[in-house]
């Protein structure tokens, strides 16, 4: 069945109430029975949960082969507790059947790839995937059709019973005996333990696994030691020098600066750049660079920015210091400078990701954002975005807050370059849509601009300002003509991952690649 | 095959960007950062090695690449290489705006570029007199032959001195002030403006320095030279900016050639403008100034 | 063109194309790897083979790795491999005739 953006969905997926995806908000209003977790009583004083070993964890916890594990991703292409718990459940206990929801996994996690080949893990569910894993689910390797949720659209759906995680996994920074978990005082911080937040509430049982025993309290608590059964202490949890880069810098590539100002023009010429305005970037070099434009422009018209949110990085810090940015609040922590503030500098915040993005709550912050400016692997000339599938067809990318934050704020702009090496970014339609169009409003490219005209509005603020623009379609030609018309992909029909939308529609599939011979 | 109009001689070159021709990365869109003129090299850009390469890339480029509005210049290898030739070839074969003779000395070497380009031209049945030329000096002996060089051909377009190879011959190194090289500047300007050609500055190349790199461009314009040369495209802007013309010379000028068409129009030759007397020799001046202003986004007018 | 010995051309940098090329056994042999085959292979295996003709290139082991190159920075690192076996590389080169 074609769906709202145009993308055939197998029929034999739409089982159990699942829908295609039919424009955003077309869950809007609509209730929920929200699920709730089987979880332990601890009646009884309890002077420690600490136990010696991660199979221990495992065990006391009822592991068993067929269940859900899940795991969060702060510490990043530096994290261990993955491998480190699915080698345990695996190879010390024999479990198989296993399925691992994590709010993305990457390179850190390659050698979880020989537990998909070997048929031990048989699910994924993630918001992110990259490097082996990406390599072998596009191989059609992993048992099940990989699902791919969004930021908000997963705790939808922990929250919602999609998704019932039996035990999930904390990697925390520092943690007391008991459980209680913060991001920072350890030496493997990551600041913000967002992503986790929801996973604790919802699991049947959560073990904690630290590299950094601190004394009782360890408040305030980023996850409480009320839903935590085991503490399991490591010797590493990750390595620090890949879970936070020493600072990020604002790209001196001048062909991101001139993107990174065309967009910081565009958000001055709408009406919502005024005194208070919420604003989210990406840390990509031409989105993180857009702040230092920005700043100029606020500077400019004497106004203030009200609050930020997203992953954060220093220059948001920096701004958060300077006075220029009410508050900043956030899931997750990209830098050092980031690390360090969350909860130490006045006004610096830590949120869940339901509170960030869930489409399914009363009230994510999403919702009331003005600006997002987000990158995109391929934008079509329906606006559609990919940032999960590469050029080749093969898992790559991450959804993550992009289409969460494009479908709440007031404007949404996709920065990117026009082509990348001999990829059009601007295509005439992307491998996998990750973001529908109806949510995207502008896109900057080296190029030029164009206005999403759905949005009249903003066509008209970019003409009031004497910006200029073109038709999508125009960019794609351009970038066609730069490095010719790729040839369509080849797929074969079996589904190697199913694409939800944020309210838990089916947006797109990916189907296996049949890579292309010379011969 | 990207067809492209005949060069113009005399046109806006505030900007003159160098790019390495053996980077297919860097040639294949230098025009988006809005350059008057891009420098595709072939000299010491391209290792000794790869000189055979650049000029198939550089082949390619130029009939393929879409520049638009930009011009686009190459600088050739010197003549006391075993290259200059051959680049002359590919230039003139791929259609490129205009050559950059390297390290010139003499209106003698103009004349070896020109009767090379000619040759070329006919060969590869371009119109003749089609590739423009400009120089490159880079010693004592090109600034001091900088008049003879300048008029050497009806091909040339202008000059540019070149900083790294004078200063070593001078034995000097950059100054905040620019003192370091004020005569040569002011020499290589005078014999521009005497032979009626353009003249550029050189590049400024820690990228890193942004306060000495505005003090210099200023000390550009305040000379009077016509542009730049670039390393890094976020030279550009600042360039652009300096050499705009401000609201009130465009005012003025627009006062000034307004007047003079309306007065000569009545067989008046000199009156005043504000209080100031005006006469004929005001008006190249305003008309620059106009097209300048124009160009820069200031001015949308069509007197000149 | 007839290949005389291994010639390479061209980087694995972004953007760019490494090309060699040997002598070949009566028959044109190319070995491709791309960064964007699935895409542009088919184009790539073109514009060499085109290129190659235009060269009068008919026997030759040919191997390239691709780095997401334009069609014009290819033929540039195939025509500059075949002149470079050939010795022929810096000087004459037909510009618009067989190089076009």
């Amino acid at each position: 069945m074609k769906n709202y953006v145009g993308r055939d969905i197998p029929d034999a997926l739409l089982v159990n109430g699942k829908e295609v995806y039919q424009g955003k908000n077309y869950m809007d209003g609509k209730y929920i029975k929200k699920a709730s977790p089987c979880t332990r009583r601890y009646e009884k004083p309890q002077e420690s949960k600490i136990v010696e070993t991660l199979a221990d964890a495992l065990r006391l916890c009822g592991a068993k082969s067929g269940m859900t594990f899940s795991f969060h991703h702060h510490l990043r292409d530096g994290d261990f507790v993955v491998n480190m718990v699915m080698k345990a459940a695996i190879e010390e206990l024999g479990l198989d059947n296993l399925t691992i929801a994590a709010t993305s996994l990457g390179a850190a996690h390659d050698p979880v790839a020989e537990y998909i080949t070997e048929g031990k893990v048989t699910g994924i569910q993630t918001s992110g995937i990259r490097g082996r894993i990406g390599e072998v689910v596009s191989k059609g390797l992993l048992k099940t059709p990989a699902i791919i949720r969004s930021h908000g659209g997963r705790p939808r759906a922990i929250e919602g019973g999609e998704v019932h995680i039996d035990i999930a996994f904390v990697a925390a920074p520092t943690s007391d005996c008991v459980g209680n978990c913060r991001g920072i005082g350890g030496k493997s911080n990551c600041g913000s333990m967002g992503y986790a937040m929801t996973d604790a509430k919802y699991a049947d049982h959560v073990v904690v696994v630290t590299d950094c025993l601190v004394d009782f309290p360890n408040v305030p608590a980023s996850v409480e030691a009320i839903d935590v059964d085991a503490v399991v202490i490591v010797d590493s949890i990750g390595n620090p020098k890949k879970i936070a880069s020493a600072a990020a810098r604002i790209s001196q590539n001048p062909r991101d600066l001139m993107m990174a100002e065309n967009v910081a023009k565009v958000i001055a010429a709408t009406p919502y750049f005024k005194e208070g305005f919420s604003f989210q970037t990406g840390v990509g070099g031409p989105s993180l660079a857009a702040n230092l434009f920005l700043e100029k422009y606020m500077d400019e018209r004497g106004i203030k920015m009200g609050w930020a949110i997203g992953g954060i990085c220093g220059p948001m810090v920096e701004m958060l210091k300077k006075g220029k940015v009410g508050k900043v609040i956030d899931v997750q922590d990209f830098d050092l400078d980031a690390v360090n503030s969350i909860n130490q500098t006045p006004n610096h915040f830590e949120m869940s990701a339901s509170q960030y993005a869930n489409p399914a709550n009363k009230g994510a912050f999403v919702n009331k954002l003005d600006f997002v400016v987000l990158a995109a692997l391929e934008i079509d000339t329906g606006f559609n975005v990919n940032v999960l599938t590469g050029s080749d067809g093969i898992l790559r990318g991450a959804p993550g807050g992009h289409p969460d934050t494009a479908a709440g704020s007031k404007c949404c702009i996709i920065v990117t370059p026009l082509i990348r090496g001999r990829m059009a970014t601007v295509c005439e339609h992307v491998v996998t849509v990750t973001t529908p169009g109806d949510c995207v409003d502008v896109l900057v490219t080296d190029y030029g601009i164009a206005v999403n005209p759905l949005r009249p509005d903003l066509v008209e603020c970019l003409d009031n300002a004497g910006i200029p623009h073109v038709s999508i379609e125009s960019l794609k030609k351009k970038a066609y003509s730069l490095v010719g018309r790729p040839d369509d992909l080849q797929w074969e029909d079996k589904v190697v991952a199913i694409l939800e939308a944020r309210d838990g529609t089916i947006l797109d599939v990916v189907r296996k690649i049949k890579p292309y011979t010379i011969d | 095959m990207i067809p492209r109009p005949k060069p113009e001689r005399f046109r806006l070159r505030r900007t003159m960007i160098f790019m390495s021709a053996q980077k297919p990365g860097l040639i294949k869109d230098a025009y988006i950062y809005g350059v008057d003129s891009i420098m595709l090299d072939l000299e010491d850009a391209v290792a000794e090695n790869q000189k055979d390469a650049a000029r198939f890339s550089l082949y390619h480029a130029l009939k393929t690449i879409d520049y638009g509005d930009t011009e686009v210049i190459v600088r050739i290898n010197g003549l006391d290489t075993p290259h200059w030739q051959e680049d002359i070839r590919v230039c003139v074969a791929g259609g490129a705006d205009g050559i950059r003779i390297a390290k010139c000395e003499s209106a003698q070497d103009v004349k070896t570029v020109e009767a090379a380009v000619e040759a070329a031209e006919k060969e590869f049945g371009v119109e003749a007199g089609r590739t423009l030329l400009m120089a490159a000096l880079e010693s004592p002996k090109g600034i001091l032959n900088a008049y003879e060089i300048c008029s050497a051909s009806d091909r040339m377009f202008g000059v540019a001195i070149s900083g790294g190879d004078f200063r070593k011959c001078m034995q000097t190194k950059p100054t905040p002030d620019g003192i370091d090289m004020l005569v040569a500047r002011g020499q290589m300007i005078m014999a521009a403006r005497a032979a009626g050609v353009q003249c550029f500055d050189t590049v400024f190349t820690n990228l890193d320095d942004m306060a000495g790199y505005e003090a210099e461009v200023r000390q550009n314009k305040a000379m009077g030279f016509d542009g730049k040369s670039l390393i890094n495209p976020k030279q550009i802007r600042l360039v652009h900016e300096i050499f705009a013309p401000t609201e009130k010379e465009i005012m003025q000028a627009e006062k000034i050639v307004r007047a003079y068409r309306e007065q000569s129009a009545a067989g008046v030759g000199v009156f005043t403008v504000d209080g100031k007397m005006i006469d004929i020799a005001f008006i190249p001046g305003a008309e620059r100034t106009l097209k300048l202003a124009r160009a820069c986004g200031l001015w949308e007018g069509n007197l000149v | 063109m007839i290949i005389q010995k291994p010639a390479v051309a061209g980087t694995v940098e972004s953007s760019d194309a490494l090309v060699s090329v040997e002598p070949g056994e009566g028959k044109i042999e190319l070995t491709l790897t791309s960064s964007v085959m699935n895409q542009y292979g088919r184009q790539i295996k073109e514009t060499v083979m085109e290129t190659l003709k235009r060269l009068g290139v008919d026997s030759v082991k040919i191997n390239i790795v691709d780095k997401g190159a334009l069609d014009c920075t290819l033929k540039a690192r195939v025509e500059c491999a075949v002149f470079r076996s050939c010795d022929a590389s810096e000087k004459d080169i037909p510009w618009g005739g067989a190089v076009s």
